[in-house]
C-alpha cells in the first residue's frame, strides 16, 4: 500500500506530537525528554505514513509492529498512540502515576498499542528478532519496527540479537538507531566510543542506511530501500537532534531525563506553536 | 532427560510448543528435541540474554517457547532478562533449567547454581518447580506447559536416584506427602527428596515418627502443608540443594514465622561457593545427606517445644 506522501500533514503533526511530549513530562514532572523530541519525526512517519496499523483492532494479526527499544522515550510513543486513538488523550496526563498505563517505560500487558514491554536497554531489540522469528516461521508478511537508542547499543545484548537477526536472515525486521550522539553523561562518542557505526552493524551482516532522521522524506525512503533487500535484517542509522523543536534542548545532554520548569515548559510550548 | 522426554510428548499436542538453547542442546539433552522437531528448535548460541528476551518474543507471538541452558546462567546471566522480559509482562515462556545444584561437580562454583531459587522466587508472577527424579522432572515440565504463565523449571544434572515415592499425582502448588509422622516434619525440594526419606528411615530406628513433604513447587508454596506441618509436629527441617538463603528454608520459615512459629533448621549450602568435585564428593562435603538431615533432627528434638 502506497500512501500519498503530505509532508505538511506529517510535520503538523510532529508538532502537535512534540508538544504533547513536553506537556507530559512536564505535568508529571519527570520523563525524557530530549530522546522522544528527537525521535519525533520517526515515530510520526512510521505511525502515519509508513505501518500498516489499526487502532480499533490493535491485535490485527497482519499489522506492522513497533519496538521502542530505548524504552525511556515512552512520552512519543504515548502521545502518538494516543493521537492515533489506542486510547483517549486524556490518559497522557496520568503519566507516571499511581494506577496509569502509561508506564515510565513501555508495559505492553497494560497499554493498547504496546507490543512488547522494555526498559532496561537491550531487551526491545532481542524481543523484536523474537518476535519476527515467529512471523518468519509462520510465513508473515508484516514488519517489525524497532527503535533503539545510540547509548542503548552498547548493551552487549544489543549485539547479541544482531547476530541472532542475521542468523534467522530476518529481513523483516527493520530497525533504527536513534543517533543523536548524546547520553546520559555526555557524548557518547566521550563515554563510549560507537564510530565508526555503519561497519559494525555491516559486519554484522545487516543491511545499513545511514540517514537524517529528523527528514521525512529520508526516513520514509530509507524504510522503502530497507524493505527491497531479501535476507537480511535492516539498520537505518538516523541521524537525529537531541531535543529536536525546542531550542535550548537541542543537542543538549542535560534534557536527557530532566523535566521542565514552569517558564521552560511555557517557552517550549509557545516555541513549537510558533514553529520556530 | 525427564525434561526432554516431556517436551517431546507435549510437542506432538502443541504446536506452539518450542524449544531454545544456548549452545548446550547435548548437555541440556534438548539436541534429542531438534533431532525429532528441527524446524521448531532455535540455537541462540552462546548468548543466554538475548535468548530470553528472544523466547519473550515468540510468547508475544503466541508460541509456547521453552528455553534450555544451565540454571547459573539463566538467572544470574540473564536475570534481568528473566525478569523484565518475561515475569514483568507475565509472559508464557518457561525456562529449563539444567545443571542446578552443587551436584553439577566438576565444573566447579562458577557453574554451580546454588543461588537461583532465590532470584527466581523473589520475581513476582514466577512460578518456581523443583522435581526430585527423572518422573517428576516429566510430570513438571506437562505441568510447565498447560500452566499460562512464566515458569522456572529446575532440573540437577546427574541422572537422578528414582524415588517411586513421588511419582503420584502432580499439581503446581501441592506438596506430596512421603510419609506420615507426628514429632518433625523434614521438607525437601528437588532431589533431596530422597535423601530425606533415607534420614526418616533412620530416625524411625531412633524412635522418632518422622514426617515427610516433599515440594516440587517452591513456588507458589503449599501453605496449607506447612502450616499443619508446623501445627502439628512443631519442628521442621528444610533440605534443599541450594544455598540455606532464600530458598525452600526461608520460604517454609516464612510462612511458619506468619501463622504458626516453630523451630525450622536449614539443611543447604552454608552460603559459601562450592568447588569442583564428583556429585556424592561434593554432597558429603557440603552437607547434602541423609545423615546431615539426621543430625538437624537429633539438634531439633534437644530443643524444647
Amino acid at each position: 500500500m502506497t500512501k500519498e506522501l503530505d509532508l505538511s500533514a506529517l510535520k503538523a503533526k510532529s508538532r502537535k506530537i512534540r508538544k504533547e511530549i513536553v506537556s507530559m513530562v512536564y505535568h508529571a514532572n519527570s520523563g525524557h525528554l530530549g530522546g522522544s523530541l528527537g525521535a519525533t519525526d520517526i515515530v510520526v512517519a512510521l505511525y502515519y505514513h509508513i505501518m500498516n496499523h489499526d487502532a480499533d483492532n490493535p491485535q490485527w494479526a497482519q499489522r506492522d509492529r513497533f519496538i521502542l527499544s530505548k524504552g525511556h522515550c515512552t512520552p512519543v510513543i504515548y502521545a502518538v498512540l494516543a493521537d492515533c486513538s489506542y486510547f483517549p488523550t486524556e490518559d497522557l496526563k496520568t503519566f507516571r502515576r499511581p494506577g496509569s498505563h502509561l508506564q515510565g517505560h513501555p508495559f505492553q500487558p497494560k497499554t493498547p498499542g504496546i507490543e512488547a514491554s522494555t526498559g532496561t536497554l537491550g531487551l526491545g531489540i532481542s524481543t523484536g528478532v523474537g518476535m519476527a522469528l515467529a512471523a518468519k516461521v509462520r510465513k508473515e508478511n508484516h514488519y517489525y519496527y524497532i527503535l533503539c537508542g545510540d547509548g542503548e547499543i552498547q548493551e552487549g545484548q544489543v549485539w547479541e540479537a544482531a547476530m541472532f537477526a542475521n542468523k534467522y536472515k530476518l529481513d523483516n525486521v527493520i530497525a533504527f538507531v536513534d543517533r543523536n550522539y548524546l547520553q546520559t553523561d555526555g557524548n557518547s562518542e566521550v563515554v563510549m566510543p560507537l564510530n565508526p557505526l555503519k561497519p559494525k552493524w555491516e559486519s554484522f551482516g545487516w543491511h545499513v542506511l545511514e540517514i537524517d532522521g529528523n527528514d521525512f522524506t529520508q526516513v520514509i525512503s530509507a524504510v522503502e530501500e530497507a524493505k527491497k533487500m531479501k535476507g537480511k535484517p535492516s539498520m537505518i542509522i538516523a541521524r537525529t537532534v537531541k531535543g529536536k523543536g525546542v531550542s535550548f534542548m537541542e543537542n543538549e545532554a542535560s534534557w536527557h531525563g530532566t523535566p521542565p520548569k514552569k517558564e521552560e515548559y511555557e517557552r517550549a510550548i509557545k516555541e513549537l506553536n510558533d514553529g520556530v | 532427560m525427564g525434561y526432554v522426554h516431556g517436551l517431546l510428548e507435549l510437542a506432538r499436542s502443541i504446536p506452539e510448543l518450542v524449544v531454545l538453547d544456548a549452545d548446550v542442546a547435548k548437555a541440556t539433552k534438548t539436541a534429542e528435541f531438534e533431532a525429532v522437531y528441527p524446524e521448531r528448535f532455535f540455537n541462540c548460541g552462546v548468548q543466554e540474554q538475548n535468548m530470553l528476551s528472544v523466547a519473550a518474543g515468540l510468547a508475544l507471538e503466541g508460541f509456547l517457547p521453552f528455553a534450555s541452558t544451565f540454571g547459573v546462567f539463566a538467572t544470574c546471566r540473564a536475570g534481568d532478562q528473566m525478569r523484565n522480559s518475561v515475569a514483568y509482562p507475565k509472559l508464557n515462556v518457561k525456562i529449563g533449567a539444567t545443571h542446578c545444584g552443587i551436584s553439577t561437580g566438576g565444573d566447579g562454583a562458577s557453574h554451580q547454581s546454588i543461588e537461583d531459587i532465590a532470584i527466581a522466587r523473589s520475581f513476582p508472577n514466577m512460578t518456581v518447580l523443583v522435581p526430585g527424579d527423572y518422573e517428576e522432572a516429566k510430570q513438571c515440565t506437562i505441568a510447565a506447559a498447560k500452566f499460562k504463565g512464566p515458569v522456572y523449571l529446575r532440573f540437577g544434572r546427574d541422572a537422578y536416584p528414582v524415588v517411586e515415592e513421588l511419582h503420584g499425582k502432580f499439581e503446581i502448588g501441592k506438596a506430596k506427602f512421603l510419609k506420615g509422622g507426628n514429632e518433625l516434619t523434614i521438607i525437601t525440594t528437588g532431589i533431596m527428596a530422597c535423601e530425606g526419606l533415607i534420614a526418616a528411615e533412620t530416625l524411625a530406628k531412633e524412635g522418632c515418627d518422622a514426617r515427610v513433604i516433599h515440594m516440587p513447587t517452591v513456588k507458589p508454596i503449599d501453605r496449607q502443608a506447612i502450616v499443619s506441618a508446623a501445627c502439628e509436629t512443631r519442628r521442621i527441617i528444610t533440605v534443599e540443594e541450594h544455598s540455606i538463603i532464600g530458598g525452600l528454608g526461608e520460604a517454609v520459615a516464612g510462612v511458619t514465622a506468619e501463622v504458626c512459629p516453630c523451630y525450622v533448621l536449614r539443611v543447604g549450602v552454608k552460603d559459601v561457593f562450592g568447588e569442583s568435585g564428583e556429585s556424592n564428593e561434593l554432597l558429603n562435603k557440603y552437607g547434602l545427606r541423609a545423615a546431615n538431615i539426621v543430625n538437624a533432627a537429633r539438634q531439633l528434638l534437644r530443643m524444647s517445644i
